[in-house]
């Protein structure tokens, strides 16, 4: 195992693998491309649905029910629907699509299940105060639902990167592309660079999504 | 003069495809439940020990906890190419990799079903003379069944999904089918073997239900009668809390 770490090690310290049409820089931009914008395009339409019907208390099997069919359908078998339809000529749009519809039920029932789980006492409370159905959802109930929403926004974001991968297996872009040209080369070093770089990635946006969080939000991750 | 053929016009339904090619989808679904089911027994024959030993105490969680959570975080077509030198080509490779995804919800939802069992019940039972080996069979483990079964059905639903992905080296399942198929843009192969799939997942989802239901009857029973205490229980006649969904 020593030996292919340190074969990946070289592999990721020749500077000949990093440019190119097939190279790091340029797969890792279309990884961070298309990971971006399918989870802000997922987070756009799943928060606002998971926050509304969590601050209405209506559809919860829904919003749950969701989340276990989406577990259910394998994002390979639905990109590899795209990869057969018109939108194979679309770019990276069959990964977009398919990163969207993986990442929309998670983020759903996190929203949801984060804003259900505000005590119900404060939510009274407040409403007892005389807050408006407005005002509760922003002032009591998205701040003290904000922890779990961001906890699934950021295992939602690791997920996406991860998941980009598999673009690799229907010909698309990505990082995964490094790893599928290494197992077709059997060149198990440049499948673990690969790898590595694909953790290197998760972690690094998990920290920047925990650093964004804190430094635009102090005063609730004080109280935390 | 035969009619216009939906496999040469390359339709997305094409039953045509399904009667001739009816060998090949048994044999793949066959593979599929294979792979998937084996999968998890060995799953959760790993899993039952890691969350006992988390149980043990705090030093013991943290790193159970954190090793399952980090495997859940390699990508799956890293995990079945990193296992192609210890394996090579076959099964065994893809279950492994199965196996280690599905350890990260099994082992946390065991847990939470164990961690749920109330402290008088345990003290009630030693008080009757159980040993701790009794203590866990007859008391602890069925009372975390209905956990336990949650997660087994999470896990057994990913598996499914995953199992595709295991195509890379040709031990996919149904992914065996639809890796080609892309290629040569065979529409009613790639939808076929997708929706089959599903209604796999969807089926063994249910059946899993079914055995929850029969294997822990009290769960129905008792829920009204529970429902108006004041405390509020974290009995797990529900999924404890969202799983996080793995990339196929």
């Amino acid at each position: 195992m020593g030996g292919v770490i340190g074969g990946a090690w070289d592999w990721l310290a020749n500077g000949a693998n990093w440019s190119g049409e097939s190279g790091v820089w340029h797969r890792l931009g279309e990884h961070v491309y298309v990971s971006a914008v399918a989870l802000a395009i997922a987070c756009a339409v799943a928060l606002p649905i998971g926050l509304f019907l969590g601050h209405l208390g209506k559809g919860g099997t829904l919003a749950i029910n969701i989340s276990n069919i989406g577990r259910a359908v394998p994002v390979f078998a639905v990109l590899a629907l795209f990869m057969v339809s018109p939108l194979r000529n679309a770019g990276y749009l069959p990964t977009i699509a398919a990163l969207v519809l993986f990442a929309v039920p998670p983020l759903l029932t996190n929203a949801y299940v984060g804003m259900r789980e505000v005590d119900r006492s404060v939510v009274e409370a407040a409403r007892g105060m005389g807050m408006s159905g407005i005002q509760l959802f922003l002032r009591v109930e998205l701040p003290l639902a904000r922890a779990m929403v961001m906890t699934g926004l950021r295992s939602g974001a690791v997920q996406v990167i991860a998941t980009a991968t598999i673009a690799a297996m229907v010909g698309q872009g990505g990082l995964g592309r490094i790893i599928t040209a290494g197992f077709n080369t059997y060149d198990t070093p440049q499948v673990v660079a690969g790898a590595l770089l694909v953790a290197a990635l998760a972690l690094l946006v998990e920290g920047v999504l925990v650093a964004a969080d804190r430094l635009l939000l102090p005063r609730a991750a004080a109280s935390r | 003069m035969a009619a216009p053929n939906c496999l040469v016009a390359n339709d997305w339904i094409c039953w045509d495809y399904v009667t001739s090619r009816s060998q090949e989808l048994t044999d793949a679904t066959l593979e599929h439940i294979w792979l998937t089911g084996v999968s998890v027994l060995i799953g959760i024959a790993v899993s039952v020990p890691l969350a006992l030993l988390a149980r043990r105490g705090r030093h013991w969680a943290a790193p159970v906890l954190a090793l399952t959570t980090l495997l859940y975080t390699i990508p799956s077509l890293a995990m079945f190419s990193l296992l192609l030198p210890v394996f090579g080509l076959s099964a065994a490779l893809v279950v492994t990799g199965l196996v280690l995804y599905s350890l990260t919800i099994l082992v946390r939802n065991v847990l939470a079903g164990l961690e749920a069992v109330p402290e008088d019940v345990r003290e009630a039972a030693r008080g009757m003379g159980y040993g701790p080996g009794r203590l866990l069979w007859q008391v602890e483990l069925p009372l975390a069944l209905p956990a336990l079964l949650a997660g087994v059905r999470i896990a057994t639903v990913s598996t499914v999904a995953l199992t595709t992905v295991g195509s890379i080296v040709g031990k996919g399942g149904l992914g065996n089918l639809i890796a080609p198929a892309v290629n040569s843009s065979f529409k009613a192969q790639v939808l076929t073997a997708s929706v089959l799939c599903v209604l796999l997942a969807l089926v063994a989802d249910l059946l899993l239900l079914g055995v929850q239901r029969l294997l822990t009857p009290w769960t129905r029973a008792g829920a009204g009668r529970r429902g108006r205490s004041a405390a509020p229980t974290r009995e797990t006649t529900s999924t404890p809390a969202p799983a996080p969904a793995k990339g196929v």
